[in-house]
């Protein structure tokens, strides 16, 4: 059985905020900062966007590009560390959304930054056991630095989603490994409004030793070398950390380039790797291979080795936008309405 | 007093603008409802179950400066009556672009929002508002 991804679509809210913009408030240098991170801007929510919104927007964009009927989607699993409500699923109202319900298996995730990649995962799983015909992944989030936070420079929103099967398969699943260890680099307690982090402990052993070793377990069993794809993306907190970690592991600046995505929205969290690998999709061609892999604090990596079939050719990608097309939709705005928008602002109708 | 029940009936109806279209003559109502108002008794039973679009022109429209508490942090926001594609007139929300920009006859399409919530600690309601449709 072939199994992989029959569909794909993004959703990137359409307002931005700039590091200087940001610096302005805080008396810092926000413009180093942004030099820094090789964040140029990051993306936000509206006041009326969160991550059922953008998980919906996403999904509908992926169901529009295939003939498939939602009451074949036989589970829905939604990634992501801001969903709206602590109790009561987002993935129900997705459901909801797309007429999927009421005969399917639905449950939220949540593993930091890698919570959507682990949705593919699983619908893998249950597709390929047959328990499924279709699942649908979803890695999707808003999230938020507390103000003045050097993770206010990066932490932005956005999300994707992938139709797995095992029908018109668009990007074979060759492989999927993960590597995970108990590590404390970054974490949010209930009721808090804002993640803590273990400051510099984010780099090296969390980071970057995740990622290594579970590239390295991937093209180890898949008995392939970086050169072999056409295409890398790595989780993308920042702009400096995967151009490093590609370069450590012999992938090129070419390779990465196409799902390198930070520079211009932010760190979208659970939304990283999936939005990077739909931007590869956006223009893939049969036969390339796509290496790809996520990371998520707390910690671990899920590592996939794709192959585009020929299926694309006659897949209708144009039936929604791209990730580049969603993003040329922008708004740029300053602190004050940025404050307002994500509830920084607390107002006494609220209480 | 939760608003919960009212709005989580009509869910799948307002998450996905489904409407009703009548058997006997053919017209789309959103929302639905159980006899048309032309054909009366004749359209008895055949009010079928109809998915609109999303697609539609404004056809007339104003800009919100007075809001809601819940619509505070929005404000000024247009507010648009829509003709959908198909037939119906909706009222909706225009989002993702300058209230001032929305003009009679401009294309838009429906998106998936937030519209409100029962305070912090209640229920999200989740359903349609319009954005430009743009090329
Ligand atoms: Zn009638």
């Amino acid at each position: 059985m072939e199994i992989g991804i029959v569909s794909y679509g993004a959703y990137i809210p359409r307002f931005r905020i700039l590091p200087e913009e940001i610096g302005r408030v805080w008396g810092l240098d926000g413009k180093g900062f942004g030099k820094g991170l090789m964040i140029e801007q990051k993306s936000i929510a509206g006041p009326d966007e969160d991550v059922v919104t953008i998980s919906v927007e996403a999904a509908r964009n992926a169901m529009k590009r295939v003939d498939v009927s939602p009451e074949k989607i036989g589970a829905i699993y939604v990634g992501s560390e801001s969903h709206p409500y602590v109790v009561k699923p987002t993935g129900t109202i997705v459901a909801e959304a797309i007429e999927a319900t009421p005969d399917l298996t639905v449950a939220d995730y949540e593993f930091a930054c890698k919570a959507g990649t682990a949705a593919i995962q699983t619908c893998m799983g249950l597709v390929g056991s047959d328990m499924i015909e279709y699942g649908l992944a979803i890695g999707s989030d808003t999230s938020q630095g507390a103000p003045g936070d050097a993770l206010e420079f990066s932490a932005s929103a956005g999300g994707a989603a992938f139709l797995i099967g095992s029908k018109d398969v668009i990007a074979k699943i060759n492989t999927t490994l993960s590597y995970t260890t108990d590590t404390p680099d970054f974490w949010r307690r209930e009721g808090q409004m804002y993640p803590s982090h273990g400051g510099r402990f984010t780099g090296e052993p969390a980071y970057f030793k995740h990622i290594v070793s579970c590239a390295k377990n991937l093209l180890g069993k898949c008995g392939t070398k970086p050169e072999d794809y056409k295409y890398a993306v790595f989780h993308q907190p920042n702009g400096k950390f995967p151009q490093r970690v590609a370069k450590m592991l012999g992938f090129s600046n070419e390779q990465i380039e196409t799902g390198l995505l930070v520079p211009q929205i932010g760190n979208t969290y659970s939304g990283a790797v999936p939005l990077g690998l739909s931007a590869i999709l956006d223009e893939a061609e049969p036969g390339d291979r796509i290496f790809a892999i996520a990371y998520g604090s707390g910690a671990g990596s899920d590592g996939f080795d794709i192959a585009v079939t020929d299926a694309i050719t006659r897949f209708n990608r144009k039936a929604a936008p791209t990730v580049r097309e969603i993003m040329a939709n922008m708004k740029a705005i300053d602190y004050a309405t940025y404050a307002k928008y994500r509830g920084k602002i607390k107002l006494s109708c609220e209480e | 007093m939760t608003k919960t029940p009212r709005f989580w009936r009509e869910n799948k109806n307002r998450y996905n603008l489904i409407g009703v279209k009548c058997g006997s003559c053919n017209a789309v109502y959103f929302p639905s409802r159980i006899i048309c108002p032309d054909c009366g008794r004749k359209s008895m039973g055949k009010m079928d179950k109809f998915k609109f679009s999303g697609r539609g022109t404004v056809y007339s429209n104003t800009v919100v400066h007075e809001a809601h508490e819940q619509y505070e942090m929005q404000k000024p926001y247009a507010i648009a009556l829509i003709e959908l594609e198909e037939g119906a007139r909706v009222l909706g929300q225009i989002v993702d672009c300058e209230p001032y920009e929305v003009q009679i006859g401009m294309k838009v399409k429906s998106t998936f929002r937030k519209l409100g919530q029962d305070g912090k600690s209640g229920t999200i309601y989740y359903g349609y508002k319009f954005v430009r449709e743009r090329e």
